[in-house]
C-alpha cells in the first residue's frame, strides 16, 4: 500500500492511499472516515438499507471488543470476517476497542490486554491476539497496545512510560508472529502511539514506533470530552511531526466535526464515524451545514431564516441542559421536540439521503414518540450520509484551498 | 333497532374481487382485489404495521419484498399522532409514504387486548389511555371518522369483540351489537367511493350465533341490502380457542358468505393455519406473529422455525433457507445472525423481519400458483409433509379441516 500526498496546507494533508485490499487495487482518499460498525454490522442497518446511503466509506471499522468472543467460530469459518459479516467487498480495519463504550480500566498487564464483549472480558496475550487476527483476516488492524495512561486524572510519568514500553513490546511480538503467519502477510499492522499526556513519552513512542515496519499509526489516548482534547492538541502536533509523511495517521475516539477539523490541522488522516451513531441514539439528526460555498441566493435565504432559528435553538439548548440532554451538540436537532410534530419538511432540505427524500420531520417525530424501531434506521441513514458528505466537503475544501471557510462554518454552526 | 337508511348505502357495493381460479376439490380460490392503490393477488397475507411503520423496515424494503397491502391500526394511530395530523400529511399513505394499499382495523380488537382499560356500551368503547390517563370514546361513528381521515383502502367496521374463550349471553349481545354497529358505520362512512368498508362476522364459537350473524349481514334479502358491503371479515377467532372449534367456525362462515366477495380471516398467520384456511375458502389474512417472532430471534422455514439465538446455530454457515430469495438469505448465514442476535445491534431484528415477511409472502404466492395450476391438493400434501414429516404427524384439527373440504393427506 502506498500513500501519495497531493498537497499539505497548514498542516492538513490531502492525499490518496493506493494498492489497498487483498487484491491490491482499492484506493482511499484522505482525509477520510471509517464506517462505524457494531458486531460487524452498521448500527440498525442491513445490507439493503446501508447501500441506499451515498458516500459510504471504502473502509469499515470493526471492533475486537465485539468480535473477539467469536474467535472460534471465525477460525472454523476460515474465510475471514469480511465474508462472514456479508461485506466481502469492503476494506476492513480492526480496532481494539469500541469508541462508544469505553472499557473498564486496570486490565492491562505486561503480557496481556483485555477487551470487553457481550459475554464479558476476553484477555489476550500477543499470541492469542494474533491468532484472533488470523481468523479475522482484516486489511488493517490496530496492534495490541496499552492505552490506559490517558485514563487517570493526573497521569503519572511512570504510567505513561509503562504504556509506551508495553506497547512497543507488544508491537515487536506481534510483528514477529506476523512473519510466521502466511495468512497474515496480507494484513497491515497499525502501530499505536501511546504516552499519556507526557510529551517526552509521546515523542519516544512516535520515534520508536516509526522505526518498526508498520503500515500506519494510531494516535491513542486523545479521546475524552471536548475540554480534554483541547489540552491535548499541542501534544498531537508534536507527535505527528515525528511520524513519516508517507504512512496514514488514524485517531480513535475523535469524531465530532469541530474536533475532526482540529485534528486534520495537526496531521491526522483517518477518523471513526461513531458520532453520527451517538446522534442517532439520542433521537437527533445532524443538520449542520458544510456547504462552504453556497450560491448567493441560498445564503440570503438562509440568513433570513436562520436568525430566528439561532435565537430559538439557543433558548432550547438552555432548557436541554436541565433535562438530561447535555450531550446534545449544536450540530443537530432533537426530533423528539414538540415543535417537529407538524413539521412536514425533510430533516435537511436538499439532503439526498433516503430519509430526506421520502420522509418528514413529523414522521420521524412520531416514530420516536411511539418508540418505533424504524426511527433508528431512518436517523442512522440520514446521519451517516450527512457525516460522509461532511468528509467529502473537507476533501473538496482542501483541494480548492477553502478549508478556512469550512472551518468557520463548522464553528459558527449554521443550521439548514 | 334498524339504523336510519342512508341513501348511498342502498347502492350496490363495488365488486372489488375478481376470481381467477377455484380449486375443484376444496373451497380454495385464487383471485385479484382491485383497490384504489393497485391490484392485490389473493390469497394474500398482510403484514401488520400498527403505528404507521412496519417495525424496523423501510417502505422501500417492504415494497421490494412484493408486499402490496399491509395493516395500520385505528386505535393506536387515533391516539398518536391523531387523525388531524395524518390528514394534514395527506392521509396514512402520505404520512408513512407507502404507495400501495392499506387496511386499517377499527380498534375493535383492542377491546380484548386492552380489556382492563376499556368499557363497552351500546354507544361505543370507552378507553382509558395508557399514556396520559385520558378517556376516549371509540364509537362506530368515531372509528369510521378516524379511518376516513387515514384514507386506507379497506376500512373495518367497529365490532363488539369478545374473547373467544368467553361463553354465555355476552357473546350473543356482542354479535347483535356488531350488526347494529355495522349499520352505524355504513351510515357514517363519508368516502365509500375511495375506501372499502368491510363487515365483520361475529358470534364467537357458537354455530347458531355465527349462522344468525351470517344470515343477517350478507344476505341479499331486501331489508338487508343496506348491508351490501364490498367484503367480509371473519372475526372473533384466533384467540385462545381450540383449533377444533376454530376451523369449524371458519368453515361455517365461508360456507355462508357470498363467493364473489373477499373473505378476510383476521389474526391468522401461522403457516399451517394459512394453508388450511385457504382450503376452507379464505382470501385475506393478517397476523403480527411473523414480524413479532422475528424480533425474538425466530426465523420461519418450511419445516417450522429456527430459534437462531440457540447455540446450535453458532457455527451453522448456511443461510436460513437456501430456497429463499430474500435479501437476508442472499447475504447472510445463520452463524452471523446468531452472533448479531447476541449483540445490541438492532440490525439483527431487521434481517429476520425481512426474512419472515418474505417467507409469508412466498408461501402465499406458492399457494396461489398451485390453485391457478389446478394442483392445490398436491401442494397441501407436500406442504404438510415438509412441515410435519409424516402425514400422520399433521395436527388432527388440520387433517379434519382439510378432509371436510375433500383433501386427504395420505
Amino acid at each position: 500500500m502506498k500513500l501519495n500526498l497531493t498537497k499539505v496546507v497548514n498542516g492538513c494533508r490531502l492525499g490518496k492511499i493506493k494498492n489497498l485490499g487483498k487484491t491490491g487495487d482499492r484506493t482511499m482518499d484522505i482525509p477520510a472516515c471509517l464506517l462505524y460498525t457494531k458486531t460487524g454490522s452498521a448500527p440498525h442497518l442491513t445490507h439493503q438499507t446501508l447501500h441506499t446511503i451515498h458516500g459510504v466509506p471504502a473502509m469499515a471499522q470493526l471492533t475486537l471488543s465485539s468480535l473477539a468472543e467469536h474467535h472460534e467460530v471465525l477460525a472454523e469459518y476460515k474465510e475471514g470476517i469480511g465474508k462472514f459479516i456479508g461485506m466481502p467487498e469492503s476494506l476492513l480495519y480492526c480496532s481494539l476497542h469500541d469508541p462508544v463504550s469505553p472499557c473498564p480500566a486496570g486490565y492491562v498487564t505486561n503480557k496481556s490486554v483485555s477487551v470487553w464483549g457481550i459475554g464479558g472480558r476476553v484477555e489476550m496475550t500477543a499470541s492469542k491476539f494474533m491468532a484472533i487476527q488470523q481468523a479475522l483476516q482484516p486489511d488493517w488492524f490496530q496492534c495490541l497496545s496499552d492505552g490506559e495512561a490517558s485514563f487517570e486524572e493526573a497521569a503519572s510519568i511512570k504510567r505513561a512510560r509503562k504504556s509506551v514500553d508495553r506497547s512497543l513490546l507488544f508491537l515487536d511480538n506481534c510483528l514477529r508472529l506476523q512473519e510466521e503467519s502466511e495468512v497474515l502477510q496480507k494484513s497491515t499492522v497499525i502501530g499505536v502511539i501511546e504516552g499519556g499526556d507526557v510529551m517526552e513519552e509521546r515523542l519516544r513512542s512516535a520515534r520508536e514506533t516509526a522505526k518498526r515496519p508498520v503500515g500506519g499509526f494510531l494516535l491513542d489516548g486523545f479521546q475524552g470530552n471536548p475540554a480534554t482534547l483541547e489540552t491535548r492538541l499541542y501534544l498531537l502536533s508534536s507527535v505527528t511531526a515525528e511520524l513519516p509523511e508517507d504512512k496514514p495517521r488514524l485517531i480513535c475516539g475523535v469524531s465530532r466535526p469541530d474536533e475532526v477539523l482540529e485534528c486534520i490541522e495537526r496531521g491526522v488522516d483517518i477518523f471513526e464515524s461513531f458520532f453520527p451513531y451517538q446522534v442517532t441514539e439520542r433521537g437527533c439528526a445532524l443538520t449542520f451545514s458544510f456547504d462552504y460555498q453556497p450560491n448567493p441566493e441560498e445564503t440570503l435565504l438562509q440568513q433570513n431564516g436562520t436568525q430566528e432559528e439561532i435565537k430559538y435553538v439557543d433558548q432550547t439548548k438552555k432548557i436541554k441542559t436541565t433535562s438530561c440532554n447535555q450531550e446534545m451538540t449544536s450540530f443537530e436537532i432533537n426530533l423528539k421536540e414538540k415543535k417537529y410534530q407538524e413539521d412536514f419538511d425533510p430533516l435537511v432540505r436538499g439532503c439526498s439521503c433516503y430519509c430526506c427524500k421520502n420522509h418528514t420531520r413529523a414522521y420521524i417525530h412520531h416514530l420516536l414518540v411511539t418508540n418505533e424501531l424504524l426511527a433508528g434506521v431512518l436517523l442512522m441513514m440520514h446521519n451517516f450520509e450527512h457525516y460522509f458528505g461532511f468528509f467529502h466537503s473537507i476533501r473538496e475544501a482542501l483541494k480548492s484551498d477553502r478549508l478556512a471557510q469550512l472551518k468557520e462554518l463548522i464553528c459558527r454552526n449554521i443550521w439548514f | 333497532m334498524a339504523a336510519a337508511v342512508n341513501p348511498t348505502s342502498l347502492e350496490s357495493a363495488p365488486r372489488i374481487m375478481r376470481l381467477v381460479a377455484e380449486c375443484s376439490r376444496s373451497r380454495a380460490r385464487a383471485g385479484e382485489l382491485r383497490l384504489p392503490h393497485g391490484p392485490v393477488a389473493t390469497p394474500v397475507f398482510m403484514p401488520v404495521g400498527t403505528q404507521a411503520t412496519m417495525k424496523g423496515i423501510t417502505a422501500e424494503q417492504l415494497d421490494a419484498l412484493g408486499c402490496r397491502i399491509c395493516l395500520g391500526n385505528t386505535y393506536h394511530l387515533g391516539l398518536r399522532p391523531g387523525p388531524e395530523l395524518i390528514q394534514k400529511a395527506h392521509g396514512l399513505h402520505g404520512f408513512m409514504n407507502w404507495p400501495h394499499n392499506l387496511l386499517t382495523d377499527s380498534g375493535g380488537f383492542q377491546m380484548v387486548s386492552l380489556v382492563s382499560l376499556s368499557e363497552v356500551t351500546e354507544e361505543g368503547v370507552r378507553f382509558r389511555s395508557p399514556y396520559d390517563g385520558d378517556e376516549t370514546l371509540l364509537s362506530p361513528e368515531k372509528s369510521v371518522e378516524i379511518q376516513n381521515a387515514l384514507g386506507s383502502d379497506i376500512i373495518m367496521q367497529l365490532d363488539d369483540v369478545v374473547s373467544s374463550t368467553v361463553t354465555g349471553p355476552r357473546v350473543e349481545e356482542a354479535m347483535y351489537r356488531s350488526i347494529r354497529w355495522l349499520d352505524r358505520c355504513i351510515a357514517a362512512h363519508q368516502r365509500p367511493d375511495k375506501q372499502n368498508l368491510f363487515a365483520i362476522i361475529q358470534g364467537g364459537l357458537d354455530a347458531d350465533l355465527r349462522a344468525t350473524c351470517l344470515e343477517a349481514v350478507p344476505s341479499s334479502r331486501t331489508e338487508m341490502t343496506k348491508r351490501d358491503v364490498p367484503g367480509f371479515a371473519i372475526g372473533g377467532l384466533s384467540g385462545g380457542e381450540s383449533k377444533g372449534q376454530f376451523w369449524r367456525m371458519v368453515a361455517l362462515s365461508t360456507s355462508r358468505l357470498p363467493k364473489d366477495k373477499p373473505r378476510y380471516l383476521m389474526g391468522v398467520g401461522y403457516a399451517t393455519d394459512l394453508v388450511v384456511c385457504v382450503a376452507l375458502g379464505c382470501d385475506m389474512f393478517d397476523c403480527v406473529f411473523p414480524t413479532r417472532t422475528a424480533r425474538f430471534g425466530s426465523a420461519l422455514v418450511p419445516t417450522g422455525n429456527l430459534q437462531l439465538k440457540k447455540k446450535q446455530y453458532e457455527k451453522d454457515f448456511r443461510p436460513i433457507d437456501s430456497n429463499c430469495t430474500c435479501p437476508t438469505c442472499q447475504k447472510h448465514s445463520r452463524a452471523f445472525l446468531h452472533a448479531l442476535l447476541h449483540s445490541d445491534n438492532t440490525a439483527a431484528l431487521h434481517h429476520l423481519t425481512v426474512h419472515n415477511i418474505a417467507y409469508q409472502l412466498q408461501l402465499m404466492s406458492a399457494v396461489r400458483a398451485s390453485i391457478v395450476e389446478k394442483r392445490f391438493p398436491d401442494f397441501v400434501r407436500d406442504f404438510m409433509g415438509t412441515m410435519y414429516g409424516d402425514p400422520t404427524l399433521c395436527p388432527t384439527w388440520a387433517t379434519e379441516a382439510l378432509a371436510s373440504v375433500g383433501i386427504t393427506l395420505r
